[in-house]
């Protein structure tokens, strides 16, 4: 038997943490480059979050509508971000996500099919044009696999059922990071000459999530311990439809795919009430009349070209969210506290065939026929818009040797993201990222160096809660975490709740610094939560201190006293967190990056 | 409601192991799953579960309940008889790790055997077209969320019964959407007869009831591949056709697989 204490020492040139579609990427792209990459990640390979991902990745390929460009891609973004996003990076963004989806083909994905046998899309929130490639709803499925496969055929060492801790860093930056094995408890040095955070999102700070148990913000906190700057925190994305009922499936997602194929939405009272919600400035964007709607839904079940707007439950996700828990909040809600999505008005078999999974999901876990009767949903915490500030070309954060791409970095997806830019962005940045991390590893001169005063420290942290004689238990600090994030920094937030919430969160911290986990190092999810839990603390700070400083509502982000954007003072600003040499976290803004003419003239006439 | 009452596999590898019992408050709609998020969140936090999506989308919670493999986030409680325990155990086919969690590694490293998609050479990827009819079986084969019931069911691999290896169900459904890809340009036919051992599968179809996604795995792909292979070797036409144009394409032969092993973790990356 291994000493499950002393830690095993393994260098690589780039080291990968997380193996969702952004961490596979970046892996692929930096072996591709020459580096040799280790790749980390908290569970199986292929189990990370993409797979959950349903609906489709967006990119404008004009299969379906041939006016589609990646100009109208970007500006699509942008208007959905509320012009918060880098425009840069929502550039790249559109310019490179067709070759990206081409790849995965090239790959061996296989997506749905148009009528002349190229790659199908379809249309989704906020989209101008049918945009999404995929796969029934279980594109993630398709794109993890494909990728997974890719990476393992390219020899890419991956560490499965690993957690990285600590970053260790030196006077020339990042120099590697430190974690433990959660198979048997021991622990793990990774000396590296690039560190790539692709740990995903941050939802395990609310109670209602579709996100797993792994998304705990560990590279948000990770990069912010190193000094890296957190931005647009507060933007966090409410899915306006989850699973309302039953109790245990409560948050789990209903893909946007269910209203991209025509599903409406109505209350109580069976208003279709997202025609009250419209932004009057998007109106005209969408179809006037239930009959306009219902002739683009008929036209896009038979693969045809109509001159109809589309239906207004394809608004955007912040959007959407907010108008259910209106309608919820004001008594129009159904019994079990959301509103009904109803996709039954289509032909059983159609439904089936284009949303296999939620068909099996609402069979098996809710009882519920979604091709006799509607379902049930409420908004659900989703994604993070917010994230670690990257370089938009590189992925490089602002401390040398720290790369981040997907959810866990900030910019792309500005105040609110669109549906199926996840998707694309974790395909395109994370190809970037991974190209630039090993072009800078190449840099690098000797062997990767470890700090032994930052590693013996990293260890002893990592043992303590097991070590001490008393404390209290993390499912308990945990839960009463989340269920106040829910409370006071949900969908609507207000002054005096977010300044309790602060309060909150520093008497949560203080018992979490006490925390004490039973049982051994082997396998055991207490001890996993108990590290986790120090990460959720740190950006549900984050999230919590930015959403005071903006005093406004933009996006994703809705102050009840301050319920008008204001772009004067804020439309130009990033919200930024990072830590203070005394240790506490700071907030404050800096400027948006200034738009490039070329780029302005393409949103001219929209703002 | 009334509670509801489990017995839980307790232990690590290399050790006896036992069983704990818990009364678990019961809410409508309740899989097994959030019972054993109960149980770890108010009574034993050490108690190793795997799970990511809680959706049946990822294929990580599979263990045994009441004898049966089934994922655990789509198992109601309602469907089973409250009044009596429900017994929930680790996976059987694969090595201990601890309690519900079993070393699935070996799965990994039969997949790495497996020659990747390969594109033919000469048709630019632009010109690539197919129809939806042309791919709706290797979607289906693709739809596959690695859980590894199909494996563990599987009795070939579960009670251990080849000295050569068996590449198991999942792989042969893996192998089955890379050969009915309509463009690709691989053959696996002599790998899967001499390294993946699609010879031991004699059709027992409990892969195929035991999988979540409701792949029709023996008909609809092992079947057909064991046709193929079939075709390549054992009939004298295209055997010696293949003979004339010396085995060319053949891709993946001579490749070694691994032995799935009972008991000891021969995949341990931590004891090195």
């Amino acid at each position: 038997m291994a000493d499950t204490t002393r830690p095993q020492n393994r260098p690589h040139d780039v080291l990968v943490i997380g193996a969702g579609g952004a961490g596979l990427r970046a892996a692929i792209a930096a072996r591709d480059a020459g580096a040799d990459v280790g790749l980390v990640c908290k569970s199986l390979l292929g189990k990370a979050h993409t797979v959950m991902a349903e609906g489709g990745v967006a990119a404008a390929m004009a299969h379906v509508a041939p006016t589609d460009t990646w100009q109208t891609h970007f500006r699509d973004t942008m208007v959905g971000g509320k012009y918060l996003n880098h425009p840069r990076m929502a550039q790249l963004h559109a310019q490179e996500a067709p070759d990206r989806v081409r790849e995965l083909e090239y790959w061996g994905a296989v997506f749905d099919r148009t009528a002349d046998g190229r790659i199908l899309q379809r249309p989704f929130g906020g989209h101008s044009h049918p945009r999404l490639a995929h796969v029934g709803d279980r594109t993630g499925l398709e794109m993890i696999r494909t990728l997974q496969d890719r990476a393992v055929a390219a020899g890419i060492q991956v560490y499965m059922e690993c957690t990285i801790t600590r970053l260790i860093s030196g006077p020339d930056g990042v120099t590697g990071a430190f974690g433990y094995w959660r198979t048997t408890g021991r622990p793990i040095a990774f000396p590296a000459k690039a560190v790539v955070l692709a740990t995903g999102g941050v939802g395990k700070a609310y109670e209602v999530t579709s996100n797993s148990w792994e998304y705990s913000g560990d590279g948000d906190a990770l990069a912010y311990a190193a000094g890296a700057e957190l931005i647009d925190m507060e933007f966090v994305q409410f899915h306006p439809t989850g699973m309302v009922w039953p109790p245990g499936v409560r948050g789990l997602l209903v893909t946007e795919a269910v209203r991209g194929e025509g599903g409406i939405l109505k209350n109580a009272l069976g208003e279709r009430f997202m025609w009250k919600y419209l932004p009057e400035e998007r109106r005209h964007e969408y179809a006037a009349t239930d009959e306009e709607a219902a002739r683009w839904v008929t036209a896009l079940s038979q693969g045809k070209e109509t001159d109809a707007r589309r239906p207004p439950e394809l608004s955007t996700r912040d959007n959407v969210a907010r108008a259910i828990y209106i309608e919820v909040k004001e008594g129009r809600g159904t019994p079990h506290g959301g509103v009904y999505l109803d996709i039954s008005y289509l032909p059983a078999e159609h439904v089936r065939r284009k949303l296999p999974s939620m068909y099996e999901q609402f069979k098996e876990l809710a009882d519920v026929d979604i091709t006799a009767g509607p379902m049930e949903v409420g908004p659900t915490t989703h994604y993070v818009m917010g994230g670690v500030r990257v370089e938009p070309d590189s992925g490089a954060t602002t401390v040398p040797g720290l790369f981040a791409a997907g959810e866990v970095a900030g910019g792309m997806h500005g105040a609110n993201r669109l549906g199926g830019n996840s998707l694309s962005d974790l395909l395109v940045f994370g190809a970037r990222t991974g190209t630039s991390a090993a072009a800078l590893a190449a840099t690098r001169e000797g062997d990767p160096h470890l700090d032994p005063v930052q590693v013996q420290a990293a260890a002893r942290d990592l043992a303590a809660p097991l070590e001490r004689e008393d404390g209290e238990d993390p499912y308990a600090i945990q839960r009463d975490l989340q269920a106040m994030m829910q409370r006071l920094v949900g969908i609507f937030r207000v002054e005096d709740d977010l300044k309790e919430a602060v309060r909150e969160l520093a008497a949560l911290r203080r018992r979490w610094t006490k925390v004490k986990v039973t049982g051994g190092r082997a396998f055991n999810p207490g001890w996993d939560l108990a590290f986790e839990l120090g990460n959720l603390l740190t950006v549900s700070e984050a999230i919590t201190r930015l959403a005071l400083q903006r005093k406004e509502s933009r996006g994703a982000h809705s102050r009840i006293d301050y319920p008008h954007t204001d772009d004067a003072k804020w439309g130009k600003r990033n919200g930024v967190a990072a830590k203070a040499p005394d240790g506490t976290m700071k907030v404050y803004t800096t400027p948006l990056p200034k738009m490039p003419d070329e780029l302005q003239r393409l949103l001219a006439g929209d703002h | 409601m009334p509670d509801a009452h489990l017995r839980v596999f307790r232990g690590s590898a290399g050790e006896e192991g036992h069983f704990d019992e818990f009364d678990v408050p019961v809410e409508e709609g309740m899989v097994v799953l959030d019972a054993l998020h109960w149980i770890q969140g108010h009574e034993a936090p050490d108690l190793a579960v795997r799970w990511n999506c809680k959706a049946a989308k990822c294929g990580s919670c599979s263990a045994e309940v009441d004898g049966r493999p089934r994922l655990t986030c789509k198992t109601r409680l309602s469907d089973y008889d409250l009044e009596e325990p429900i017994t929930v155990e680790p996976m059987r086919a694969f090595p201990l790790i601890k309690d519900l969690v079993t070393d699935v590694s070996w799965n990994y490293e039969v997949n790495k055997t497996i020659q990747p998609f390969t594109p033919p050479a000469d048709v630019p990827q632009q010109d690539w077209r197919w129809q939806q009819e042309d791919i709706n079986r290797v979607q289906e084969y693709r739809k596959c969320i690695e859980c590894f019931l199909c494996q563990d069911v599987c009795h070939v691999l579960r009670n251990h019964e080849t000295d050569k290896p068996f590449m198991g169900p999942r792989f042969l459904v893996r192998a089955a959407g890379l050969e009915m890809h309509p463009i690709d340009q691989a053959d696996r036919r002599e790998y899967l007869k001499d390294s993946g051992g699609i010879g031991y599968c004699n059709i027992t179809k409990c892969c195929t009831e035991v999988c979540p996604e409701h792949i029709k795995i023996t008909d609809n792909a092992i079947i057909p591949l064991k046709e193929r292979v079939a075709d390549a070797y054992y009939d004298p036409l295209q055997w010696a056709w293949r003979r004339l144009r010396g085995g060319g394409g053949a891709t993946g032969a001579g490749v070694e697989l691994p032995v799935l092993q009972g008991d000891a973790r021969p995949s341990d990356q931590t004891a090195e």
